[in-house]
C-alpha cells in the first residue's frame, strides 16, 4: 500500500512538472513580458523606457530559459522560468502586480472559500443521497416519474438564475440574510448560508440524477436478486446491499473534488463578495495579473492531480477486491 | 395428490417491451412432489428461468407481470399473499441459487454475512450462535476451512466455492424446496460434479425438493426423478426420468436429443430443428412447435394441441400422440455427410508447435518489479495435418485459450516455434506477419462480443479482405461476401444488416463466414458453441464439418465440452495447467484414456445414456485448478489426483507412449508398469 502511495506520487511529479511548462509556455512565450507590460502601462504611456522599467520593478527582465550573461548554475536559475514558474514547486508563489504575497493572499483567502465550498460538498452529497435513495424506493411509481421530472428541470436551470434569485427572494424581499459580503468568526455564517443552501440546490438536479441512475444500475444486478431469494425486506436490500455497492462508483466519482474545494468558486463568491480564491482568481484575470492567475492555475492543477490520486486509493477503502488483490 | 410439495397451475407471466407483449410463460401446470428433483428442461428463451422467478415473485417489475394462474404451496396460494408474507416464503420455504454464482453474491459483504442475513431472518439467530450456525452451513456445503473462509469476500473464492456458498445461503432457512437455476451452468465438468453431488447428498440428508431448471439433458439424466419440457412458454412434455429418456413422447423433445453430438454420430450430420423460436410477442393459432416440426400437419397449426397420455406417467402436448400415430417409429432420415472423408485428399503438416511457452509476468512493488509468472502455456507440442481436426480440451483457466493466440501471434509466445507451413511464425514480425494472416483465422467463444456492433455484417465479413488487398474491386467483393453468407447459411440481406439483428447462432455463422473471408487454411475455433444452446451448436456443428469436407480447412478446436470432441476431432490433446497430459486419437483418448485426469473428465460428464443406472463410478476430484502462478512442484495434478503416489511429488512424469499416436504423462505408465493392466 505504502509503494503505492509511493509510485503514483512519484507519477505526479512529470505531470506537475508537464503543467508548469505548458503554463509558462501560456504566460510568456504566447504572451512575453513586452506584452504585459503593454498591457499593465495602458495604451498612451507605452515607451520602450516604460517597458524596461515595469519589467525590472516585476522581475521580468531575464532571458526566459537560458541567460547567456550568467555564470555557472546561474545560466539556468537567473532566469524568467526559473524564478516564476520553478519556485511554484515549493509554493513560492511570488508578488503579485500590486507588491502583495500571493502566498499571503491564498492563505488568507482559502478559509472563507472553504466556508462555503465544504458545507455545500457535504451537505449536497447527503441530500442527493438522500434524494435520490428515495426516488429509486418509489421506482416505477407516478412519484418516481414526478421526481425525474423535477430533477431535470432543476438541473436545467442555469446556477446564475438560483444566485440572483436566492439574493433577491431571501435578502431582499424576506430580508433573511444579507444580500452579499462577508466577516469573520461566527458573524460568517450569516452569510454563509445563502451560499451554501443554493450551491446545494443547484446541484442536486444533475447529482440526484446520476445517483439515481447508479442505484437503478445496482438494483438490476444478479446480488439484489440473491437477496430478495432469501426473504429479506426491500429496506435492508436498499441499505444494506446496494447502497454499499453503489458507493464505489458514488465515492471515487467526489473524492477527486474534496481538493479542489480550496479554490473555491469563482461565480458564487464573485456574486455574493466573498473574498475566498474564486474571487481572487476572477479579481485577478479582471486586472491582468498574471502572476496570481499563474500561481492559481498550478494550484488548481496540483490539487486536480492530489484529487486522482485521493481517488484511486479511496477504490481501495470501499472495495475489498481492489484492497485484497 | 397427497404428497404434492408445490402446485402450479395455470401460470402466466409477461414482459412488456417495444415490442409489445411477450408472454414468457403462458399457461403452465405442473407439481412437485415432497422430496423429489423435477427438472425444467429447455433451450434459452423458452420461459424456464422466469418460471421459477414467478414461483419466488421475483419477476423484475415494472417490465415483467405475473399475469394469471395460483401457485399452491402447501394448500396456500402464494400469488394472493402479500408481499410482507411472501418474504416469510422466499429462503425460509422456497429458497433459490442461480446460475451465476461469480455476480449473485455482494461483492462487498464477507461471505459469512451474506449467509449470516438467511440465518437472522428465518432462525432468529444473532451474535455467536448466528456465526456457529454460519460456520455448521459453510461445513455442511463442504468448504474446506470455514473458521478463515467465513470472514473472506466472494471475489477470494473460486466459481465452484462460490455456488457452494450461494448453496449454504439457500440452506439457512432450511427450505422445503430448492430452486436451482442452471446451478452448474458456469462451472467446469469437474467443478460441476462435486457440485451435484452436494445437491442431491444435501437432499437425501434434509428432504428437500429440488427444481432444477436446466438446459442440459446429461444433468437432467443425473440428477431429476421427472422432467418438465419446456418450448416457447409453455410445457409440451412432463414425465419421469426413464420413461423420457428411454422414449421422449414430443417431437421436440426427440429433436434434443437427437441434436446431441457424440461418437456414434461422428459419420453423419447432426439432426437439427429447422427455423428458430418464434417470437412470444405474437398469439399462437396452433401448436407452437408446428413450424419446426418435421411431422406437422395442417391441424397442428389450427388448432392447439392437449395432453395426451402416454402410459409410464410420460405426457406431452402433441397431435400425432393423440392420434396414435406412429411418430415414435418414423425418425427423419439422417442426411450422410457425404463429402466429409474427402478431406483426406490433402495431407501433409500444416502446423508443429514445439515447446510453446507464453508466461506472463506479475509486476508488484514500487517499481513494477517482476516477481513471478503465470505460467498459462509451459512447453506445449502440438502437431495438426491439413483437413484434419486437433481438439485441445482442459477446464477453464488451463491455458487452452492462450495457445490459440499464441499461435496466431495475438499474444506473442515466450518461448518455443510456431512452424506454420514450414516457417516459423515467432519469427515473422510487422508486415511480414501480417500478409501471412490471410492463412490462419480465429472464431471466438462469444459471437455477441466478437463483432463490432457499429459495423455492418457485409463490411465485418469484406475487411479482412481489404486488409490482406484480396480483392480489391468493390463488386467483386460484394459478391464474395454474398458467396460467403450463403455459404454458412444466411439469407444474401443479411450483408446490409446489423450484429444486433441476429440470433446468437446466426452470429456465429457470420464470424465464420468472417473468417473464411480470407480463405485460411487453418481455422481456431475457441470454444465457438459453448453460449450457444443445444440445437443451435449442432447447426454450427454440421456446418464446421461441411466446410471442412469442402474446403479442406484444419481445425484447431478448442473446448471443454466433450462430447463435441467426440463428434468433430480426428486427434484430442488434453490441457491442464499449461501443458498436456494426454493426447491421441478421439478413439484413443475418450474409449482408452489414461491419464488419471482425462478419466476424471470424462467421468465427470453427466451421462445421458446410463440414466437411471447410479453405478456409474465418478471419479470425484478434490477441490479446485491451483493457480498457474505457482504450479505444485512434480506433477501439476498430483494435488487432486486419487492415484497420486510419493514420487509425484518429486518430478513432472515423462512421456509414456501407448500407440503410435497416444502418449500420456503420468508415473502410473513408467518404467516397467505395463499399460494393458490398466483400465
Amino acid at each position: 500500500m505504502f509503494a503505492y502511495i509511493l509510485r503514483r506520487t512519484l507519477y505526479a511529479i512529470p505531470i506537475l512538472i508537464g503543467v508548469n511548462l505548458i503554463t509558462f509556455v501560456l504566460f510568456f512565450v504566447v504572451n512575453t513580458p513586452d506584452d504585459m507590460a503593454r498591457m499593465h502601462l495602458g495604451m498612451k504611456r507605452v515607451t520602450p523606457e516604460a517597458i524596461t522599467q515595469w519589467k525590472v520593478e516585476h522581475g521580468y527582465d531575464k532571458p526566459l530559459l537560458i541567460n547567456d550573461a550568467a555564470t555557472g548554475l546561474d545560466k539556468l536559475t537567473d532566469t524568467v522560468f526559473f524564478e516564476k514558474s520553478v519556485r511554484l514547486f515549493v509554493f513560492d508563489f511570488g508578488s503579485s502586480d500590486d507588491g502583495r504575497s500571493i502566498g499571503e493572499d491564498i492563505r488568507q483567502r482559502m478559509w472563507p472559500s472553504l466556508a462555503i465550498a465544504l458545507p455545500v460538498f457535504l451537505v449536497g452529497l447527503l441530500v442527493t443521497i438522500t434524494v435520490a435513495l428515495m426516488i429509486v424506493f418509489l421506482h416505477a411509481t407516478y412519484i418516481d416519474l414526478l421526481a425525474v421530472v423535477t430533477l431535470v428541470v432543476l438541473m436545467s436551470i442555469s446556477g446564475l438564475f438560483y444566485i440572483i434569485g436566492g439574493q433577491f427572494l431571501f435578502g431582499k424581499v424576506l430580508h433573511l440574510v444579507p444580500v452579499s459580503g462577508y466577516d469573520g468568526g461566527f458573524n460568517a455564517i450569516k452569510f454563509v448560508i445563502l451560499p451554501v443552501l443554493i450551491g446545494v440546490v443547484s446541484g442536486i438536479g444533475s447529482g440526484g440524477r446520476w445517483y439515481r441512475t447508479i442505484f437503478l444500475e445496482e438494483m438490476g444486478k444478479d446480488y439484489v436478486r440473491t437477496a430478495r431469494a432469501k426473504g429479506i425486506g426491500e429496506r435492508i436490500v436498499l441499505f444494506r446491499h446496494v447502497l454499499k455497492n453503489a458507493m464505489i462508483p458514488i465515492l471515487t466519482g467526489v473524492v477527486v473534488v474534496i481538493p479542489t474545494l480550496f479554490m473555491g468558486s469563482l461565480i458564487m463568491e464573485s456574486f455574493f463578495a466573498v473574498p475566498g480564491l474564486g474571487s481572487y482568481t476572477i479579481d485577478a484575470i479582471h486586472a491582468q495579473d498574471f502572476a496570481v492567475v499563474r500561481a492559481m492555475v498550478f494550484l488548481g492543477s496540483m490539487l486536480y492531480v492530489l484529487g486522482l490520486l485521493l481517488t484511486d486509493l479511496s477504490y481501495t477503502f470501499v472495495d475489498p477486491r481492489v484492497r485484497l488483490s | 395428490m397427497s404428497d404434492s410439495l408445490l402446485s402450479v397451475e395455470h401460470l402466466s407471466t409477461c414482459f412488456d417491451g417495444p415490442r409489445g407483449r411477450a408472454m414468457a410463460v403462458d399457461g403452465i401446470s405442473f407439481d412437485i412432489r415432497k422430496g423429489e428433483t423435477f427438472a425444467l428442461l429447455g433451450e434459452s428463451g423458452c420461459g424456464k428461468s422466469v418460471t421459477s422467478l414467478s414461483l419466488m415473485r421475483l419477476v423484475p417489475e415494472p417490465a415483467g407481470r405475473i399475469l394469471s394462474g395460483r401457485v399452491l404451496l402447501g394448500g396456500q396460494d402464494l400469488m394472493l399473499l402479500p408481499e410482507r408474507a411472501m418474504r416469510k416464503i422466499r429462503g425460509r420455504r422456497i429458497a433459490m441459487i442461480f446460475q451465476e454464482p461469480m455476480t449473485s453474491l455482494n461483492p462487498v459483504l464477507t461471505i459469512g454475512d451474506q449467509i449470516a442475513e438467511g440465518v437472522r431472518i428465518h432462525l432468529d439467530l444473532r451474535g455467536a450462535a448466528a456465526r456457529r450456525k454460519v460456520l455448521e452451513l459453510l461445513d455442511a456445503v463442504g468448504i474446506p476451512d470455514p473458521e478463515q473462509r467465513i470472514d473472506e469476500y466472494p471475489h477470494q473464492l473460486s466459481g465452484g466455492m462460490k455456488q457452494r456458498v450461494m448453496i449454504a445461503i439457500a440452506l439457512s432457512g432450511e427450505p422445503e424446496l430448492l430452486i436451482a437455476d442452471e446451478p452448474t451452468t458456469a462451472l467446469d465438468v469437474t467443478i460441476q460434479a462435486q457440485v451435484l453431488a452436494l445437491l442431491r447428498d444435501l437432499q437425501a440428508r434434509t428432504g428437500m425438493a429440488i427444481l432444477l431448471i436446466t438446459h442440459d439433458l446429461g444433468v437432467v439424466a443425473e440428477m431429476a426423478d421427472r422432467v418438465g419440457v419446456m418450448y416457447a412458454g409453455q410445457l409440451v412434455e412432463i414425465a419421469d426420468r426413464e420413461p423420457f429418456f428411454a422414449q421422449p413422447a414430443h417431437p421436440y423433445s426427440r429433436k434434443l436429443f437427437e441434436s446431441l453430438p457424440n461418437i456414434e454420430k461422428r459419420d453423419t450430420a447432426l439432426a437439427t430443428i429447422p427455423g428458430s423460436v418464434p417470437s412470444l410477442t405474437k398469439a399462437f393459432s396452433g401448436c407452437r412447435f408446428a413450424d419446426r416440426c418435421a411431422f406437422a400437419w395442417t391441424h397442428c397449426r389450427e388448432v392447439v394441441p392437449d395432453w395426451t397420455d402416454v402410459g409410464d406417467g410420460q405426457r406431452a402436448r402433441c397431435h400425432l400422440l393423440e392420434l396414435r400415430f406412429a411418430a415414435r417409429e418414423r425418425a427423419e432420415p439422417i442426411l450422410p455427410a457425404g463429402t466429409h472423408q474427402s478431406a483426406a485428399l490433402h495431407r501433409g503438416r500444416l502446423l508443429e508447435v514445439n515447446d510453446l511457452k507464453v508466461h506472463f509476468p506479475i509486476q508488484r512493488g514500487l517499481f513494477q518489479r517482476t516477481v513471478g509468472h503465470v505460467y498459462a502455456v509451459d512447453g506445449v507440442d502440438l502437431k495438426l495435418d491439413r483437413g484434419r481436426t486437433l481438439a485441445l480440451v482442459g477446464e477453464s483457466g488451463c491455458g487452452k485459450t492462450t495457445i490459440g493466440k499464441a499461435i496466431l501471434q495475438l499474444i506473442r509466445p515466450t518461448a518455443g516455434e510456431v512452424l506454420f507451413e514450414g516457417d516459423d511464425l515467432t519469427r515473422l514480425h510487422g508486415e511480414t506477419l501480417r500478409r501471412r494472416r490471410d492463412a490462419f483465422q480465429i472464431i471466438f467463444q462469444d459471437p455477441f462480443s466478437s463483432m463490432n456492433p457499429r459495423m455492418r455484417v457485409h463490411e465485418i465479413i469484406e475487411e479482412g479482405m481489404v486488409a490482406l488487398n484480396i480483392e480489391r474491386d468493390v463488386q467483386r467483393r460484394l459478391e464474395r461476401v454474398r458467396q460467403l453468407l450463403s455459404q454458412v447459411g444466411l439469407p444474401e440481406d443479411a450483408g446490409d444488416r446489423y450484429p444486433h439483428e441476429f440470433s446468437g447462432g446466426q452470429r456465429q455463422r457470420i464470424c465464420i463466414a468472417r473468417a473464411l473471408a480470407v480463405s485460411p487454411r487453418l481455422l481456431v475455433c475457441d470454444e465457438p458453441t459453448s453460449a450457444l444452446d443445444i440445437s443451435v451448436q449442432a447447426q454450427i456443428l454440421n456446418l464446421l464439418k461441411d466446410l471442412q469436407g469442402d474446403m479442406g480447412l484444419s481445425y484447431l478446436f478448442i473446448t471443454h465440452n466433450l462430447s463435441v470432441v467426440a463428434y468433430l476431432a480426428d486427434e484430442v490433446a488434453v490441457m491442464y495447467l499449461g501443458r498436456i497430459v494426454e493426447r491421441g486419437t478421439t478413439r484413443e483418448v475418450l474409449h482408452e484414456a489414461r491419464h488419471p485426469y482425462t478419466r476424471a473428465l470424462l467421468s465427470a460428464i453427466p451421462e445421458i445414456d446410463g440414466a437411471g443406472e447410479e453405478a456409474r463410478a465418478v471419479i470425484r476430484l478434490q477441490g479446485d485448478l491451483p493457480s498457474p502462478s505457482a504450479p505444485p512442484v512434480g506433477c501439476h495434478f498430483h494435488t487432486r489426483c486419487p492415484e497420486a503416489m510419493p514420487r509425484c511429488k518429486e518430478a513432472y512424469p515423462g512421456v509414456s507412449r501407448f500407440s503410435v499416436s497416444h502418449e500420456a504423462r503420468c508415473f502410473l505408465y513408467e518404467q516397467g508398469r505395463d499399460d494393458d493392466n490398466e483400465g
